[in-house]
């Protein structure tokens, strides 16, 4: 559904994309990740026809994102990294406007602007001017407005920024009604529970090029396997205590200097192992626990 | 193209309405609009023009007014500039072109509502003149028509100097200021409050050539209000140097402004 290769873009000092491949399945969502600055706005705005690429080609929908980008505009929504909403309307009027400026009839307009208000929870406060939104209720508003004709492939530019836990979640479930009915996603997100939670497919970017891509388990086993770590009492524990680890070669050392974590190897029969060892050698631990390495621990690893 | 054409009317219709319901959301807005004729009618009608006497004689308010509606309509460069530059900064552009609209009817629809509100503040300073400075034309109906009608052109082709800038400037107290900055100055630099005969030599041609003084003579002569002479050949014609002035600045801003719309960041 979105197919890109070779995508490059530069700005006066800076080259924001240097060579990108991506290929999104039809009904899949693709979450980008990336520090600051890596090009994740770049290539949405790229993708949806805002910024023209300098080299490499990019389909959308079958449509080729500059030569066929009219036709294109029917068949995208975007939601920017900034609510893009006139303040001084009310939510209804904005996506009413939207709605009339993908040339629904007035009446189509109003009822789907209507529906859209009462799925993202606005109904009551439709009625009111943006400027008098909470953020997180604007950020609402403007993702209505990126649905407004139910569009095969969506953009989203960082859209939980700003929200609430339960209004990113039900964003989420938003998101995933949408995919199961069809829906193409590409979504930027700083949150990696999100890209775990939503994403079948991950693109790190770091400095315009693609880092790493997979599915998020992919990633996860790239990085290595199970972890045991192990917070004692005293300091001055560690190093007997290291002694009766498994692997304590390979042992990272926490902050604290009380914190080590060594690998797992057989999972949860090793943290048993470890608890009788430490038990039986009287040495107090604090906190003992069995870790899953985290999208977290890939996203560092891979950008620092 | 029937249909091509057919959206870019429906499209900036869309555009125009959604700049009369952001109006009917900011009644300070109007009441701005229809306070400041009043401030500027006897702010320079009575505080000033006590202190003028024109050269060839006659009625200083009866000059002063066309003056002052020629500003009017050149500070509509600053309203667009403002509420375009707060468009893009708010990424209400972007999400424009995002959308299927026709090319140009995101900035024509624009302008067109502009320039039908900054008409409504032309009628109020018309008002104000007329009770609280005795204004009249006294041409006959057709050539106060043509005056106003100038008038009107001039302040359309400001509204896309303004929207040029506000374009660049991608943020609405920048654009703000970065039109308003030069552009109330200028009226000043003319023959808007003062005959331009008394200005030094060097300043003189900058005056007589700067066209709003061109727009200002033209409506006093059709309007039939005292004017000033100046040998300067736009001064010499006023209505045809208007109409090509501002013929030339639509020609110039309109297509320089819907190509940057359309290529922006590109
Ligand atoms: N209009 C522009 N002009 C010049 N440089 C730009 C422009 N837009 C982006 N850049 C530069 O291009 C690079 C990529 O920017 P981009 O906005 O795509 O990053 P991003 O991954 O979206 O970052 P963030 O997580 O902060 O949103 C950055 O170094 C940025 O400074
Ligand atoms: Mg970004």
């Amino acid at each position: 559904m979105i197919c890109v290769r070779g995508l490059r873009k530069r700005y006066a000092a800076q080259q924001a994309l240097d060579g990108i491949d991506l290929d999104v399945p039809a009904g899949t969502v693709c979450g980008l990740l990336g520090p600051n600055g890596a090009g994740k706005t770049t290539a949405i705005r790229i993708l949806a026809t805002l910024l023209r690429p300098d080299e490499g080609r990019a389909e959308v929908a079958g449509l080729d994102v500059v030569r066929d980008a009219a036709r294109l505009r029917f068949r995208i929504g975007l939601a920017g990294q900034h609510a893009a909403v006139d303040e001084l309307l009310t939510g209804r009027r904005n996506l009413e406007l939207f709605g009339r400026l993908y040339h629904l009839p007035r009446a189509a307009a109003r009822s789907r602007a209507d529906e859209l208000l009462e799925r993202f929870g606005l109904a009551e406060a439709g009625r009111r001017p943006v400027r008098e939104y909470s953020g997180g209720m604007r950020r609402r508003l403007d993702l209505a407005a990126s649905l407004i004709v139910s569009p095969p492939v969506l953009f989203m530019d960082e859209p939980t920024t700003g929200l609430d836990p339960r209004s990113r979640m039900q964003l989420w479930d938003l998101l995933r009604d949408l995919v199961k009915e069809g829906t193409t996603l590409l979504l930027t997100t700083q949150y990696l529970d999100e890209a775990d939670q939503l994403a079948d497919q991950i693109v790190v970017l770091r400095e315009g090029v693609v880092a790493a891509a997979g599915s998020p388990a992919d990633l996860k086993r790239q990085i290595g396997g199970d972890r045991v770590r192990v917070v004692f009492r005293e300091a001055a524990d560690v190093a007997a205590g290291l002694r009766l680890l498994p692997r304590p070669d390979e042992a990272d050392l926490g902050a604290t200097g009380r914190e080590v974590s060594v690998p797992a190897p057989d999972g949860a029969q090793s943290l048993i192992r470890i608890a009788g060892a430490l038990d039986a050698a009287g040495i107090p631990v604090e906190d003992l626990a069995l870790r899953r390495p985290s999208l977290d621990e890939v996203y560092l690893h891979l950008t620092s | 193209m029937y249909e091509t054409l057919r959206w870019t009317v429906l499209d900036s219709l869309t555009i125009a309405g959604r700049t009369y319901s952001r109006l009917k959301a900011q009644p300070a807005e109007i009441a701005g609009f229809l306070v400041f004729p009043v401030i500027m009618t006897v702010l320079f009608g009575y505080v000033f023009g006590s202190a003028i006497t024109l050269p060839n004689g006659g009625d200083y308010r009866d000059y002063l007014m066309p003056g002052i509606f020629m500003q009017v309509m050149a500070m509509t460069a600053t309203s667009s500039a403002t509420t375009v530059g707060e468009d893009m900064a708010r990424g209400i552009i972007d999400r424009f072109r995002s959308q299927p609209i026709a090319r140009s009817a995101v900035l024509v629809g624009r302008s067109v509502a502009d320039l039908s509100m900054h008409l409504l503040s032309l009628a109020a300073m018309v008002l104000a003149g007329i009770v609280l400075a005795g204004w009249r034309a006294r041409g006959d109906a057709g050539a106060t028509a043509a005056g106003f009608a100038l008038l009107a052109l001039f302040g359309f082709a400001m509204i896309w100097v303004g929207t040029y800038i506000g374009l660049w400037i991608k943020s609405g107290a920048q654009a703000d200021a970065a039109t308003f900055g030069w552009l109330f100055p200028m009226t000043f630099l003319a023959n808007t409050f003062v005959p331009t005969e008394g200005l030094p030599a060097w300043l003189k041609p900058i005056a007589d050539w700067n066209p709003m003084s061109a727009v200002v003579a033209a409506a006093r002569d059709l309007f039939g209000n005292p004017t000033s002479v100046s040998s300067a050949w736009p001064l010499r014609h006023p209505v045809t140097a208007s109409l090509l002035w501002s013929v030339a600045i639509v020609v110039v801003f309109l297509p320089l402004a819907v190509r940057r719309y359309r290529t922006m960041s590109r």
